[in-house]
């Protein structure tokens, strides 16, 4: 069959195209807008026009079976009109208040969970985990489900203090850049890659292998045709397993996930924050992880309970003192050795004192550089051993 | 179905109220050899704690360097129908807005060559399908972009942009979130098809500081809306919130960073000139409280995730500047910021990184922009300083220190 003739370089459609009317008479001409329930809002105009949206969860993994669905809901109340949110909700527009009740009804009874606006849990954002990506973890689809379920109330109906983001990523690449979410988990590698030097030096490029890694841990191994890794150096990453399947950086016995705190990206009332490491390790326990629910539930709700109206996760931290959220969250504040990585590629501190990069690649203390964003720190295998009640 | 697979883990991922990405995976399995065999991976993975995929050299359309990424199954011989399991990722319209009939037409397509399941959305904003062959490749190609879909951007390029719903449902956007967008994605076409950059790129356009798609965090050109003139006010509003039950002096007056927010039980008071436009009184009182006056963006750069020398925040290069189409200014501006990084970057270096190693200096005087205090957090903290003799000349020996 022939195929249509291919296109280059138009760019996306416009997204004129797809706003409803009532979104086009009113563009850039809202007034306020008022949260109706745990997932209806409405949008008035200064027109006086409305527009209600009802949000719905997602398992952000879509069938072309369910968005058909979903199109032939939004074909009956929203006249075919419909959007996603960047937390991967789904956003039906309905500009007929007639619609809304039937259509609230019928999302329900079709299965549909409406919720997610407001002082709530919204959708957790999330890497591909083992359904698709090749250096994951864990599996960030399973997590997130197990997750929700447990969380489920706060996302449908239950308030709390602000909006609680939750995200997860399957490695320390964070595709989902989950660094600055209230509570954010990460999955992490904890062992140097063991290399199969037959595969090495047959299917890998050397030099590219070399390039790959970050803090330049890899070099070459001549004698083998292969390659050889500085255990010092290397930080688990995986980035040199992307170019070369022979360095095998899955481990099922010693991969599992962190939990990071506090993070937040908008400006509102205090500067945007990273997520700052709470618990270090636990161990992959697929289907559920139950620890690693009960400990992400444990820290909303003691944030629900002490956390004054409209702190952040990470605001509440910083007010009370992050002793006290020890305290109160239970959390047992574990060894983990933090080592700065010098970048192999932050030429300033090189250029100037070659000897310093060397030397605090072996334990220079955080403070020295004065900035703790230029480091990289990595968990050692031994913060697996202090905390196995995670 | 030819070969079903037994899947108890996964099963259990089908209980539970949260919507279940496995019974979208059945569904897509009824139909797909790809889903089927990528189900019965899945379940080996959740049994055995690991991942079985590899990321694959380069594949791609016809003149194009990005937009589809590699993946093949390490187990092809148990799972042939994940042999090849690449994902397209489709460039996103601003504001993730469709009609029903733009998304059954990417459904029809996507069930003709690939595997029916796809992720609403990537990470990065596009819509990606997810999993299909590299023969199907051209094919999705000419079938996508005939009908006005293009592919978005990976690799070392440009990153398919994205925004917040801005102005099309928000009252607090100051710019037009979905129009800044279309329009960049539009500008930078090659940069985003053909990965001739030290690294990615990605920009990101919220319309006010609450910062619905993270700009600040995940984008290496945050364009984030701001106002020049005053909040106005509307007390008989402020009234109604006290009446139902807003303990302003609480929620609102002592959370103002800033603390120019008063209140007497009748008046609210602000002193615009200190505010920061952090936009918490106004996002907690959004029938009272709206910004007016001059509409623009400030432009920040650099955030990132950890890889490889830690996470790094969008700061501010711009504080203010008019972002009205055709954005001749924007787009200048833009063109000379990724001009500097291009120059200075190693590979794999992001902006923000490039920014820290070789200073601020040396980037805001390529791209000419005059040094100001809402760049840094505060001055240095030490009297280590490289002069330069034209520093003498054109600031020090004018008279005024
Ligand atoms: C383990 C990692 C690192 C350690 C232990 C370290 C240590 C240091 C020390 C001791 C100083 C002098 C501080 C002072 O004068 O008070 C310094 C300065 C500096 N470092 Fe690092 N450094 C590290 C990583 C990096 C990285 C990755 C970068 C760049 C990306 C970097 C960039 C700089 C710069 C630009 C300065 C000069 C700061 C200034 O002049 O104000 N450092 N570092
Ligand atoms: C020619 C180059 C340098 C010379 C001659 C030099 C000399 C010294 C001396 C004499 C001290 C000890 C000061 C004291 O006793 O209080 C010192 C401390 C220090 N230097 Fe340097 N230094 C040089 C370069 C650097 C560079 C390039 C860095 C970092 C990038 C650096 C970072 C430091 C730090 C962090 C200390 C404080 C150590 C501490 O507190 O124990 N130095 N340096
Ligand atoms: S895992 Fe990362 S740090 Fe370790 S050798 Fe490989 S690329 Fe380098
Ligand atoms: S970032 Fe601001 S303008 Fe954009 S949707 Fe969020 S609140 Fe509205
Ligand atoms: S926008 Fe922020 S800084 Fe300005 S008055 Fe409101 S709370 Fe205070």
């Amino acid at each position: 069959m022939a195929l249509p003739q291919r296109k280059t370089d138009i760019g996306p459609p416009n997204y004129e195209q797809f706003l409803p009317p009532i979104i086009k008479k009113n563009y850039g001409k809202w007034k306020y807008h008022e949260e109706l329930n745990g997932g209806t809002m409405v949008h008035v105009a200064e027109s006086g026009d409305k527009l209600w949206t009802v949000r719905v969860a997602s398992p952000r993994i879509l069938s072309t079976d369910t968005i058909r669905e979903i199109s032939d809901i939004a074909d009956k109340y929203c006249d075919g009109y419909l959007r996603f949110t960047s937390r991967n909700n789904i956003e039906f527009l309905v500009s007929n208040e007639k619609s809304l009740e039937p259509l609230q009804k019928e999302l329900k009874q079709k299965g549909y969970t409406i919720g997610g606006i407001g002082n709530r849990v919204s959708n957790i954002v999330h890497t591909q985990g083992w359904v698709h990506c090749h250096g994951a973890a864990t599996d960030a689809s399973g997590l997130v489900k197990a997750i929700m379920d447990e969380l489920f109330e706060y996302f449908t109906t239950k308030k709390l203090p602000n909006k609680v983001r939750l995200a997860v990523a399957c490695c320390v690449n964070m595709c989902g850049a989950v660094h600055c979410s209230d509570i954010a988990l990460v999955a992490l590698h904890t062992k140097v890659p063991p290399i199969d030097h037959d595969r090495a030096g047959k299917i890998c490029e050397i030099p590219t292998v070399i390039a790959s890694c970050p803090t330049r841990a890899i070099s070459p191994d001549p004698a083998r045709k292969s390659v050889k890794i500085n255990e010092e150096k290397c930080m688990y990453c995986g980035n040199c397993f992307t170019v070369c399947p022979a360095i095998e950086i899955h481990n099922p016995e010693s991969d599992g996930i962190a939990i990071m705190v506090g993070g937040k990206v908008g400006s509102l009332r205090s500067n945007p924050k990273f997520s700052k490491l709470a618990i270090p390790f636990f161990y992959n326990e697929p289907p559920r992880w139950p620890k690693v629910v009960a400990a992400v539930k444990n820290i909303l709700e003691t944030y629900a309970k002490h956390a004054r109206k409209h702190e952040r996760v990470g605001e509440w931290i910083e007010r009370i003192g992050w002793e006290k959220f020890f305290k109160l969250t239970g959390i047992e504040f574990t060894f983990v050795e933090k080592v700065l990585i010098c970048s192999p590629d932050c030429h300033s501190c090189e250029s100037r004192n070659p000897e310093l990069i060397e030397f605090t690649r072996t334990g220079f203390p955080l403070k020295a550089c004065g900035n703790d964003t230029y480091g990289y720190f990595r968990v050692f295998q031994q913060a697996v051993e202090i905390a196995p009640t995670y | 179905m030819k070969k079903k697979y037994e899947t108890p883990l996964l099963d259990e991922l089908e209980k539970g109220p949260w919507p279940s990405f496995v019974t979208e995976m059945k569904k897509a399995a009824q139909k797909s050899d790809i889903a089927n065999d990528g189900l019965g991976q899945l379940e080996k993975s959740f049994r055995t704690k690991r991942g079985y995929w590899k990321h694959g050299g380069i594949v791609g359309v016809l003149g194009y360097g990005g937009g589809v990424i590699g993946r093949y199954s390490s187990l092809p011989e148990e799972f042939p129908g994940v042999a090849h399991n690449h994902t397209v990722r489709i460039n996103q319209p601003s504001g993730w807005f469709y009609t029903t009939k733009a998304l059954r037409e990417i459904c029809d397509i996507w069930d003709k060559y690939g595997s029916g399941l796809t992720n609403l959305h990537g990470s990065t904003g596009d819509l990606v399908l997810l999993g299909t062959r590299t023969e199907n490749l051209e094919a999705i190609f000419a079938e996508y972009s005939s009908r006005g879909w293009d592919l978005g951007g990976s690799g070392s390029a440009m990153r398919t942009p994205s925004c917040c719903v801005g102005p099309a449902r928000c009252e607090w956007a100051n710019i037009d979130t979905l129009d800044i967008t279309y329009t960049l994605t539009q500008e930078f076409q090659d940069e985003l098809h053909r990965p001739a950059f030290p690294y990615k790129f990605k920009i990101k356009t919220a319309g006010c500081a609450v910062d619905c798609v993270a700009a600040i965090a995940r984008a290496d050109l945050s364009i984030i809306g701001t106002w020049k003139g005053k909040i106005q006010i509307d007390q008989n509003e402020v009234q109604n919130y006290a009446k139902k039950g807003m303990n302003i002096n609480a929620e609102i007056v002592n959370m103002c960073p800033t603390q120019c927010i008063s209140y007497d039980g009748k008046t609210l008071k602000i002193d615009d000139a200190e505010c920061s436009r952090c936009m918490h009184c106004i996002a907690k009182m959004t029938k009272a409280l709206r910004p007016t006056g001059e509409k623009g963006a400030t432009i920040l750069v650099g955030s990132k995730a950890p890889i490889v020398v830690g996470s790094l925040l969008s700061w501010v290069i711009v504080p203010f500047i008019k972002a009205e189409p055709p954005y001749t200014e924007l787009k200048a501006l833009i063109h000379k910021i990724i001009e500097w990084w291009d120059e200075n970057a190693k590979p794999r270096e992001r902006i923000g990184e490039v920014i820290e190693i070789k200073g601020m200096r040396s980037f805001l005087e390529y791209i000419g922009v005059p040094p100001h205090p809402a760049q840094i957090k505060f001055p240095r903290k030490d009297p280590f300083i490289f002069f330069k003799d034209e520093d003498f000349e054109k600031v020090y020996k004018k008279g005024k220190y």
